[in-house]
């Protein structure tokens, strides 16, 4: 796990190389290499003249051991204790080992890679493809508890140390991490690498942290200095404002361990540490976060949902539309190395494809109006506006010029695949390619299959999806397909709470406070109440009998019919609207009310939002639109804001101490579309 | 049995700008102390030192030079008998009537029989928060108890009482209109002691901090006080966390419609009647209820309702039993707060204004205020009045006194 291996100048290199894995992770072998190699170097000092510390993989080390972590229950505490306390003893007896101790980052340090190497003296990057060195435990739920939080803030103070590291769960390039602090120095090559280590050491044989040199204070000092004191609340305010009000235990924790850890020595500081990541690991989020973000998220890129056929990977793809969806797309493509051609109806509209980006990602977009331009394309993606008259047009246009058995997807968001399929020859072929915007920054893609969708599309898709690194999650088709369906929920009890004459502010920090990012009046707002309208009475139509009419609508319909407010697009929805910016929630949202205004508890308010969305999903499942848990959660996540902390849409139901009372209870508050459905 | 708490005296500094430029701040707070010491002895000439059991003392900032037990220290220092004990307490901005009130309930217990009961602060020498405190300092509490500035929690109850900048900036001109014509009238002239150095000589003999050439127009050109914190550090994100129905805070605080920072200090004699009749001393009044209540800590600034509510309730009385309200002018909106959920008729709330105009010297302030409603109790020849703050983490102090 550990090799050692002493040059004739006495420096030891120790390269980090887990034999059962293909990446470095704080497992059991670790901690027991650790303390062995810590002996040996203890017990050879007077023949070592300095320590470089490395890994033969690709990467530096990936972190900690999650599979283990995962499994933490209340009544491990005290074995957590101990294992902790191990880890960090050899890393304290590895920076007090009294030689010059060198971290040659090879690769991506990420979480108990970075702690390792902040525990060596000096840190040389190598600036690789991959290299990538950050904190990412906040995002899991967690914080880093091999001593992370506690050098962080020494070696940076504490406003550096948690704004630009500990709460952001940032993975920085070598030369971002070197101005920020955690690193020294940046070599080219590894012979460099190791070059630089062997010098710093040559040239620092009494080196020590600062933390252990005479005189040490923490940079822009501790709790007990004034002018930190004076700076210290507004720390947790500004934690709280980033959450948008939402309580997080992992944030809140790393915050705590910061300045808790400031305020006494290193070692009763790791204490503190330990104390703190032990509670997050006992606890539920932490499981919640792990298992839908680490474990379902590497089951769905590992290919959970592709079928197991033999495909020829995208070659050349046309994109259709060149509106934000459309350039969002292609760029996508084109940054991934595909060569792209994007047609809309005239060479100034297709031409909005290449307006802004990386010139040498532009160059292998081309943009045209004639249909004759796509001739070879093995992809078509359609993006054009959400009319299935439209779409089955545009695709009998480019179908006779595309390479043969090319893949015919379409971008919609919630116009039903089977359907759009009947507008072109091979329904085989043809499949639902959902983007979510800004494409450039949403990791979601949501492939949806339609009824006569072959395995053979759905592996092209998803293939394609991966090269341009988006997530991909594979669905049947139904209306709204689990996306657009799902988040209509959460939309829909909004605007249900509106109705009942719930104040407009408490409906958006509620949702905030539960965890969404946005609150759902604004999102209704950005979607646009008309589509949200539209949406409906497609529904409805098509629904017969079976379509329940609830208070909502009919508040959409107000709305937009009579005020003629029909979202931000417009100017007007929910909020005002300033330059395009919103002003403030409309005044005239009280009047409203459809219902008796009575006071609805917050707590209550927060689990609508979260039960309408996971019932949903639910069904989703039983009626087969969801094929796996998996894609449900990591969906809900990535592309319609449902609340990482849960662990996802489905997951949630699972997690909770009592979900179907729960629903129950609110179904017997609320109505009928919270009862559970069968267990 | 128990017996009677009564005010035997009250006296108190003037009030000096709690500023470098301060009269006060050349002045240690222990010789404020000891100053009002000797001016009790002098004033009344029966009070015989070996009888004083106590001297317990608010201050609100017990660090450096206010630390340590100061109260003992002054007892000493003002050459009181070695029997003349000292402690000090901190309950925030009421810390001085605090102080009133467990010297009070200790009288009427019947364990002590003479206690001097009052508060110290020197802001100019010792900065508001420089002793710290887990509820702001320690994130675990912070976060949990959805902590926030006084200023952004002033703020908060203006905007949900719909009290705007012309409503606060109003109630601000009031507080300089009726401290300027108290002070010109004299009405403050039984409890001050004037500051003197120990050459005798006057270093201030009026409160320092009143601006009665404040104009509406004035005022309006102050900007708001909190509303870089609240929005920029995240504040008000936390306190809408909780009064999530409020949409956004409307600022209205600034330092013209809120308390003063100042430097002062107050004494009160409190004693049985057993005592004053043995030492020949006449009481003043009596205490006749307080009361101590906890509330929300985020809104924070409300607690002068519920603990008014209690004191009279004590005391077996109505608002309208009540000649004279004073209510620390904290933040001009806890003031219309309290007029307006108390039904109260303005003319007898803060009738020679407040904190606004005078300034908020905290560990003192309960103390002086509780001298401010005696003096013109005895003024108007009325019977009671009701002295009350709100107080930091969500807390009320009310006191009721009674003139014999």
């Amino acid at each position: 796990m550990i090799e050692y291996q002493r040059d004739d100048s006495g420096v030891v290199t120790l390269t980090l190389n887990d034999p059962d894995q293909s990446a470095n992770t704080m497992n059991q072998r670790y901690v027991d290499a650790m303390s062995a190699t810590l002996d040996r170097l203890e017990a050879e000092r007077d023949q070592v003249t300095g320590v470089i510390v490395t890994s033969a993989k690709s990467t530096f080390f990936a972190g900690g051991d999650l599979p283990s972590m995962i499994q933490a229950r209340r009544e491990d505490a005290p074995a957590l204790f101990e294992l902790l306390g191990t880890i960090k003893r050899d890393l304290r007896r590895l920076e007090t080992y009294g030689r010059p101790v060198v971290a040659a980052v090879n690769g991506a340090a990420l979480g108990g890679g970075l702690e390792i190497a902040l525990a060596c003296h000096h840190r040389v990057a190598l600036d690789a493809q991959g290299t990538r060195l950050g904190f990412p435990e906040v995002t899991l739920g967690l914080l880093p508890g091999a001593g992370g939080v506690t050098r962080t803030v020494r070696m940076l103070g504490l406003a550096p140390a948690l704004m630009n590291w500990l709460l952001t769960g940032r993975r920085y390039k070598p030369a971002d991490a070197r101005d920020n602090g955690l690193v020294d120095d940046i070599a080219a090559t590894p012979e460099d690498m190791l070059e630089k280590a062997r010098a710093w050491i040559a040239a620092n044989p009494g080196a020590r942290q600062p933390w252990d040199r005479e005189g040490y204070r923490i940079p822009g000092g501790s709790p007990s200095t004034p002018k930190l004191a004076a700076q210290l609340p507004a720390f947790s305010a500004t934690l709280r404002k980033q959450l948008k009000g939402a309580s997080l235990p992992a944030p809140e924790k790393i915050l705590e361990t910061a300045v808790e850890g400031a305020q006494v020595d290193f070692e009763t500081a790791q204490v503190i540490e330990t104390r703190h990541l032990i509670t997050l690991l006992t606890g539920q989020i932490a499981k919640n976060m792990i298992g839908a973000l680490f474990f379902d998220m590497r089951a769905i890129n590992g290919g959970l949902a592709r079928p197991g056929v033999e495909v020829p990977p995208a070659a050349k793809v046309a994109v259709l539309g060149a509106g934000m969806m459309g350039a969002g797309i292609a760029y996508a493509c084109a940054r991934a190395g595909l060569e792209v051609v994007v047609k809309d109806v005239s060479e100034q509209a297709a031409a909005r494809a290449k307006q802004d980006g990386d010139p040498s990602v532009l160059a292998r977009i081309t943009t045209t109006a004639r249909v004759d331009d796509l001739a070879g394309c093995d992809v078509v993606i359609e993006a054009v506006f959400e009319d299935p008259e439209l779409k089955h047009a545009v695709f009998a246009e480019v179908e006779p010029v595309l390479a043969p058995g090319a893949l015919l997807a379409s971008n919609t968001s919630t116009l039903p695949i089977t359907g759009l399929a009947e507008g072109v020859s091979r329904p085989a072929d043809f499949i639902g390619m959902h983007f979510f915007s800004p494409v450039g920054k949403m990791p979601l893609l949501e492939i949806v299959v339609g009824e006569k969708t072959g395995d053979e599309a759905v592996a092209r898709a998803f293939d394609l999806g991966r090269r341009i690194a988006k997530t991909p999650i594979v669905v049947n088709d139904g209306r709204g397909f689990f996306t657009s369906r799902v988040i209509g929920k959460f939309i829909d009890e909004a605007i249900g709470m509106l109705a009942e004459g719930v104040p407009a502010a408490s409906i958006e920090h509620a949702a905030l406070r539960a965890g969404y990012p946005t609150g759902p009046l604004a999102l209704a707002d950005e979607v646009s109440l008309s589509l949200v309208q539209r949406i409906r009475r497609q529904f409805e139509a098509a629904a017969d009998d079976a379509f329940e009419r609830l208070p909502s609508h009919e508040l959409v319909d107000t709305m937009v019919d009579e005020h003629g407010r029909p979202g931000r697009a417009a100017g007007q929805g929910f909020y005002e609207y300033e330059n395009g910016k919103r002003a403030g929630l409309w005044p005239g949202l009280a009047s409203l009310a459809t219902a008796e205004g009575r006071a609805v508890p917050v707590a209550d308010l927060q689990d609508r939002f979260l039960f309408a969305e996971t019932l949903d999903a639910q069904k989703c499942l039983a009626e087969g639109v969801l094929r796996t848990e998996e894609d449900g959660n990591v969906g809900s996540i990535l592309g319609i804001g449902y609340p990482a902390w849960t662990g996802g849409v489905l997951r949630f139901a699972h997690q909770h101490e009592d979900f179907r009372a729960r629903a129950t209870e609110l179904a017997k508050r609320y109505g009928d579309r919270f009862t559970p459905g069968a267990a | 049995m128990s017996s009677e708490a009564y005010v035997y005296d009250a006296v108190r500094t003037p009030r000096g700008r709690g500023k470098s430029n301060g009269a006060l701040h050349g002045v240690k707070p222990i010789s404020l102390v000891t100053g009002l010491i000797d001016a009790l002895r002098e004033r009344n000439p029966g009070l015989d030192p070996a009888r004083i059991d106590d001297i317990v003392m608010g201050i609100v900032t017990p660090v450096g030079e206010q630390g340590g037990d100061l109260p003992r220290a002054a007892a000493l220092l003002a050459g009181l008998p070695d029997t003349a004990a000292g402690v000090q307490l901190n309950r925030f901005c009421a810390s001085g009537l605090e102080a009133v009130n467990q010297a009070a309930a200790r009288v009427r217990s019947g364990w002590d029989q003479l206690i001097l009961a009052g508060g110290v602060e020197s802001m100019s020498r010792n900065p508001m928060g420089s002793d710290g405190g887990a509820w702001f300092l320690d994130p675990e509490t912070a976060l949990a108890t959805d902590f926030v500035p006084q200023g952004v929690s002033a703020d908060l109850i203006a905007t949900i009482e719909g009290f705007g900048r012309d409503d606060v900036d109003g109630y601000a001109l009031r507080s300089q209109d009726r401290a300027a014509k108290a002070m010109a009238g004299g009405h403050f002239a039984r409890s001050i002691v004037p500051v003197r150095d120990e050459n005798g000589l006057d270093v201030l003999t009026a409160d320092e901090h009143p601006r009665p050439e404040t104009t509406r127009e004035a005022l309006g050109r102050l900007k708001p006080s909190f509303a870089a914190i609240g929005a920029a550090a995240g504040f008000d994100a936390v306190a809408l966390r909780k009064y999530h129905w409020v949409e956004r805070i409307n600022h209205v605080h600034h330092a013209g419609n809120s308390s003063g920072i100042v430097d002062g200090a107050a004494l009160v004699v409190i004693g049985s009647e057993e005592i004053g009749r043995s030492l020949g001393l006449t009481p003043r009044a009596r205490i006749s209820a307080a009361a101590v209540t906890g509330s929300d800590p985020t809104i924070m600034l409300t607690g002068p309702i519920p603990a008014t509510r209690k004191a009279l309730r004590t005391a077996g009385l109505g608002t309208s039993d009540v000649d004279l309200f004073e209510i620390n002018e904290a933040f001009a909106s806890v003031v219309l707060k309290y007029q307006r959920d108390l039904e109260l008729d303005p003319d007898t709330v803060n009738v020679n204004g407040g904190a606004i105009a005078l300034g908020h010297p905290l560990g003192a302030t309960g103390a002086m205020l509780l001298g401010t409603a005696l003096d013109e109790l005895e003024r108007r020849d009325q019977r009671r009045a009701v002295v009350t703050l709100c107080i930091g983490g969500g807390m009320g102090v009310a006191t009721v006194i009674e003139r014999l």
